[in-house]
C-alpha cells in the first residue's frame, strides 16, 4: 500500500532528469507531428473546398475515419497492424509521429476549411475584379486573413495533440507518461512522480498558449 | 463601342434574372442604371467583368468577347475597374497597399513606381494622409474613395460602380459622388448602378431603367426623369420621389 502521509518531493526531484528525457520525446513527437499535420491539414482543408469530386471525396473520407476512431486505436493500428500489410517494421517513435500527424491533420483540415470559408466572398470578388488570378487572390488576399482566424483554434489543436502523445505509451514510445510509469515501477512513489509529470505537461501546454498569443498579437498590429 | 451586350441572359438555377439585355456603351459615356430591387442591375453589372458567368448571349469589352473561352478574362478584367457597395477593401493591408497590390502582382510594376502612382491616386481622392492607415480606421466614405483609387490604379478603360453610396451615412455620400463626378469629367467610361437620381441626372449621359430582368426604357436623363414613356418607369420614379 502506498504511504498516504509521507509525501516526499525529493523522489520527484531525483527522477527529474529521467522525466525530462521523456518530456523531450513528448516535445519532439509533438513538434514533428504538428509540422506534418499542419501540412496535411492545409492540403486537406483546401481539398474540402475543391470542386473536384474525387479530391473532395478522398479528403472527406480521411477526415471522417480519423474523427470517428480513437487516437489510441490509430496509434496501435499504425504500430502493430500497418507493418503486417506493408511488411516493414516501424519504430515506435516514427509510428508516434505518424499517428500525431494524421490525427492532427484531420482536425487542422477542418480548421483551415472553416477559416477560409469564413472570409467574405467580396474579398475574392475584389481581387478577381482587379485582374488577379484565383491563385494570386488566394495567396495575397484570402490566406493571410484566414490564417489570422486559424490561430486560436490551431492553438487549441496543438495543445490537444501534445496531450495526445501521452497515449503513445501503449506503443512503447519513451515519452513522459512511459518514463513516469517506469520510475514509479521502481520507487512506488506514484503521487510525487505523476504530479511532477502533470506539472511538466502543464508547463509545455502553457508554453504553446504563450507562443500563439504572441503570434496573434504580432499579427494584430499589422 | 467599348461595351457591347447582345441578348444577355443569366439564370441562377431555374431563376432567370436577366432576360435578354441588349446594350451598347460608347467610350467616355456615363451610363446610370436604375430600377427596383431585384430587377437584375447588379447581376447585369457583374456580367460585364464576368464575376457572374453568362448563361447565354454575348458581352464584348473593348473587342474581347467574354463568352469566348479563348479570351483571357484576367487580362480583360484589368481594363475594367469595379467598385462595390460594401467597399471590399483588403482589411489586412494598409490603404496604400490596397492600391498597389494589383499593379505590382498583375502589371508587374515595380514596388516603388506603384507606391508613387498610388500616392498620386490617393491625392486625387483626397486621402494621401491615410496612406499607412488600415481600412478599419476609415469612415465609409473614405473606404469607398480608397476602393475607387484601388480600381483606378490598374488604369482601367471602364469603371463599374454597384450602388457605391448605398452603404454610406447620408453625410458621407457627397464626398464619394464628387470623386465620381471628377472621373466622369476626365472622360472615364462609367456604368453606375445607383439610387442617386440627382447624380444620374447631373452626370449621366444616359439612364437605363431596368425591371424584371430587361431594359424597360433608356434615354437621356432629362427624358427619363421628365418625360418617361413606360408606365413602369413612371411608377418607379413616383415611388422614388414620394
Ligand atoms: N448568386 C445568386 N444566386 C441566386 N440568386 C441570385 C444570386 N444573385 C442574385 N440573385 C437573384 O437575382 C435577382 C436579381 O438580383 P440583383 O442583385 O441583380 O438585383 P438588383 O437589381 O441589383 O437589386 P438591388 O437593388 O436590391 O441590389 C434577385 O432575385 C436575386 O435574389
Ligand atoms: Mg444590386
Amino acid at each position: 500500500m502506498p504511504n498516504r502521509i509521507n509525501i516526499d518531493w525529493s523522489y520527484a526531484l531525483d527522477a527529474m532528469p529521467y522525466l525530462l528525457m521523456g518530456a523531450k520525446y513528448t516535445v519532439i513527437i509533438t513538434v514533428f507531428g504538428l509540422l506534418i499535420g499542419f501540412f496535411i491539414g492545409v492540403l486537406s482543408g483546401m481539398g474540402r473546398l475543391s470542386q473536384n469530386k474525387i479530391v473532395y471525396g478522398l479528403v472527406t473520407g480521411y477526415i471522417e475515419i480519423i474523427r470517428g476512431t480513437p487516437i489510441l486505436v490509430q496509434a496501435i493500428w499504425i504500430y502493430f497492424a500497418l507493418p503486417v500489410i506493408i511488411g516493414i517494421n516501424i519504430n515506435s517513435i516514427t509510428a508516434g509521429i505518424i499517428a500525431i500527424s494524421i490525427n492532427s491533420g484531420a482536425y487542422i483540415a477542418e480548421i483551415v476549411r472553416g477559416s477560409i470559408q469564413s472570409i467574405d466572398r467580396g474579398q475574392v470578388e475584389a481581387g478577381r475584379s482587379l485582374g488577379l488570378t484565383g491563385m494570386q487572390t488566394f495567396v495575397h488576399i484570402i490566406w493571410p486573413q484566414a490564417f489570422k482566424r486559424m490561430i486560436p483554434p490551431l492553438g487549441n489543436q496543438f495543445i490537444i495533440s501534445l496531450k495526445d502523445t501521452s497515449i503513445l505509451t501503449v506503443i512503447a514510445v519513451p515519452e513522459l507518461v512511459r518514463k513516469s510509469q517506469e520510475v514509479v515501477a521502481e520507487n512506488f512513489r506514484s503521487f510525487e512522480i505523476y504530479t511532477a509529470a502533470a506539472l511538466l505537461y502543464l508547463v509545455m501546454t502553457l508554453t504553446i498558449s504563450t507562443i500563439l498569443r504572441t503570434i496573434e498579437r504580432r499579427l494584430d498590429v499589422s | 463601342m467599348i461595351i457591347q451586350v447582345k441578348d444577355l441572359h443569366k439564370s441562377f438555377g431555374s431563376l432567370e434574372v436577366l432576360k435578354g439585355i441588349n446594350c451598347n456603351i460608347e467610350e467616355k459615356e456615363v451610363v446610370c442604371v436604375i430600377g427596383p430591387s431585384g430587377s437584375g442591375k447588379s447581376t447585369f453589372l457583374r456580367c460585364l467583368n464576368l464575376l457572374e458567368d453568362i448563361t447565354s448571349g454575348q458581352v464584348i469589352i473593348d473587342g474581347h468577347d467574354l463568352t469566348d473561352p479563348k479570351t483571357d478574362v484576367n487580362a480583360v478584367r484589368t481594363e475594367v475597374g469595379m467598385v462595390f457597395q460594401r467597399f471590399n477593401l483588403f482589411p489586412h493591408k494598409t490603404v496604400l497597399e490596397n492600391v498597389t497590390l494589383a499593379p505590382v502582382k498583375v502589371r508587374k510594376m515595380s514596388e516603388q513606381e506603384a507606391r508613387q502612382n498610388g500616392i498620386e491616386l490617393l491625392q486625387k481622392v483626397g486621402l494621401e494622409d491615410k496612406a499607412d492607415v488600415y481600412p478599419d480606421n476609415l469612415s465609409g466614405g473614405q473606404m469607398q474613395r480608397v476602393a475607387i483609387a484601388r480600381a483606378l490604379a490598374m488604369n482601367p478603360k471602364i469603371m463599374l460602380f454597384d450602388e457605391p453610396t448605398s452603404a454610406l451615412d447620408p453625410e458621407l455620400v457627397g464626398e464619394v459622388l464628387s470623386v465620381m463626378k471628377d472621373l466622369a469629367r476626365e472622360g472615364m467610361t462609367m456604368v453606375v448602378v445607383t439610387h442617386e437620381m440627382g447624380f444620374a441626372r447631373e452626370v449621366g449621359d444616359r439612364v437605363i431603367f431596368m425591371d424584371q430582368g430587361v431594359i424597360m426604357e433608356e434615354g437621356a436623363p432629362e427624358q427619363i426623369f421628365e418625360n418617361p414613356q413606360n408606365e413602369r418607369t413612371r411608377s418607379f420614379l413616383r415611388k422614388v420621389y414620394s
